[in-house]
């Protein structure tokens, strides 16, 4: 049976995690190489690796460190941030990235998705998405949630799998941050749209988030959360033991 | 020396650090001589059949696999690779395999069920059949234990040669084996400490 996937995601600038992390087994904790290895360790089933670097010395940073991750940690990766050309798709492939995630690139150029797809097969394009509430509409946001983009975020979606996009995450801003649980209601009408995978993102404050994310939408794959995981709020053996607890499917670290 | 076959299709970076940390020296190659010295070969892929079975047969590796094979050369296929083992597959077309194990490549869709995504994605558990012993392909793993897929298209018909099937609405064939021709439709690569159990278990072959 297909397990549920639980999924770090580690924000990285000048080849440092940023958002500091608090593990006392890491002697360094704001590298990533170190922090995949825990992660990995610890029973995540795939991570994903943000780069918010705006410099081009930052970037060469970012390679380095997803070469020596992906050299070390043999748990599906998936890469984001300041993807827009297929270029910038080869450059994390070849260092080992698994899975390459667009967001802003796609707003501005939606063909990247299918040229992406076509290249490297729709399992490899990911389509990113932060989502938020107007006037009762979910509406697709720019650069980090600070732009209206006036998309319909559902339609956004659909027409992003029917693309080529392989899977999606779905980042909810109205709940990112508030730590009371995810957005069910935005992940439910994306779940309805579309069949390609459906990433729960934005709003974890507990283990009891993530149960009541897989009970209430079975059809959510996978559920991403930062600063819950690096912070210890969330451990993910103790999560996935829970997970086990109410009978839903999920890998348990050896 | 294991040699990992380049035909110019995917990217070997994450397989080739997966057999390095079993301890395997392991050559990405796309030379026959090279392919003819080491002692084991893996055989890797992405993508769509058709083509790579093209991409193989151009760079006339196609008939350097099957000698290293009729050598028994212990010969490990993956994902797509697994696929190429087979007798021919339907994926846009008819396309012929390298037929060293029966069987035939087919979308999964047909037979699983609409409540399940296509493509198969994900963390899944391993079956082993129940009438003979476990391959020794899985020596160091368990029954249960997860690996990481991604496919639309999966083996049928492989028979007896089926050493391991992953539930997914049906049981989809998972890993084939025919004496020293071994296949594995997850990857190994990417699934953490039991993927690294397999390609330890086929460097010991």
């Amino acid at each position: 049976m297909i397990t549920k996937r639980i999924i770090p995601c580690l924000d990285v600038r000048d080849g440092r995690v940023v958002k500091g992390v608090n593990f006392q087994e890491l002697a360094d904790v704001s590298s990533p190489v170190e922090l995949a290895q825990y992660y990995s360790g610890c029973g995540a089933d795939e991570l994903v690796f943000y780069d918010i670097t705006a410099s081009s010395e930052g970037r060469a940073l970012f390679t380095d460190i997803l070469r020596e991750t992906a050299a070390r940690v043999f748990i599906p990766l998936t890469v984001g941030g300041g993807i827009n050309t297929l270029d910038d798709f080869q450059r994390v492939l070849e260092c080992g990235a698994d899975k390459v995630s667009v967001n802003s690139g796609a707003i501005r150029d939606p063909s990247i998705i299918p040229r992406a797809a076509k290249r490297y097969g729709n399992q490899c394009v990911v389509l990113s998405v932060d989502a938020k509430r107007v006037g009762g509409r979910f509406r697709v946001f720019a650069k980090g949630g600070r732009e209206d983009t006036g998309l319909d975020a559902i339609e956004w979606i659909k027409s992003g799998v029917e693309n080529g996009a392989g899977e999606v995450v779905l980042n909810s801003i109205d709940t990112d941050g508030v730590k009371g649980g995810f957005d069910l209601e935005l992940l439910w009408a994306a779940c309805g749209a579309v069949d390609v995978p459906v990433v729960a993102s934005g709003g974890a404050g507990s283990v009891q988030d993530f149960v009541t994310l897989f009970q209430a939408l079975p059809k959510v794959d996978a559920g991403l959360a930062a600063s819950i995981f690096h912070f210890g709020q969330v451990s993910i053996p103790e999560l996935k033991r829970a997970l086990a607890a109410e009978g839903i499917p999920t890998r348990l670290p050896l | 020396m294991l040699a990992i076959v380049d035909y110019g299709v995917g990217n070997l970076f994450s397989l080739r650090c997966s057999l390095q940390a079993v301890g395997a020296e392991a050559a990405v190659t796309g030379d026959e001589g090279v392919l003819a010295k080491a002692d084991r070969v893996v055989l890797p892929g992405v993508g769509a059949f058709g083509d790579a079975a093209g991409a193989l047969r151009r760079a006339g590796l196609d008939r350097a696999v099957l000698r290293e094979a009729e050598r028994g050369k212990p010969l490990l296929g993956i994902c797509l690779g697994m696929q190429l083992l087979l007798d021919y597959s339907t994926e846009y077309g008819r396309h012929r395999g390298l037929g060293l194990i029966p069987g035939a490549v087919q979308p999964i869709r047909p037979v699983v069920p609409e409540a399940y995504k296509v493509p198969h994605i994900g963390w899944n558990a391993l079956s082993f059949p129940k009438d003979r012993p476990a391959s020794p392909l899985f020596r160091y793993i368990q029954e249960g234990d997860c690996v990481y897929f991604v496919h639309s298209y999966a083996g049928t018909d492989c028979r007896e040669h089926t050493i391991a099937t992953a539930e997914y609405g049906p049981a989809l064939t998972a890993a084939v084996a025919r004496d020293n021709v071994y296949g594995v439709q997850f990857h190994p690569e990417k699934s953490g400490t039991v993927g690294l159990n397999i390609l330890r278990a086929f460097c010991e072959l």
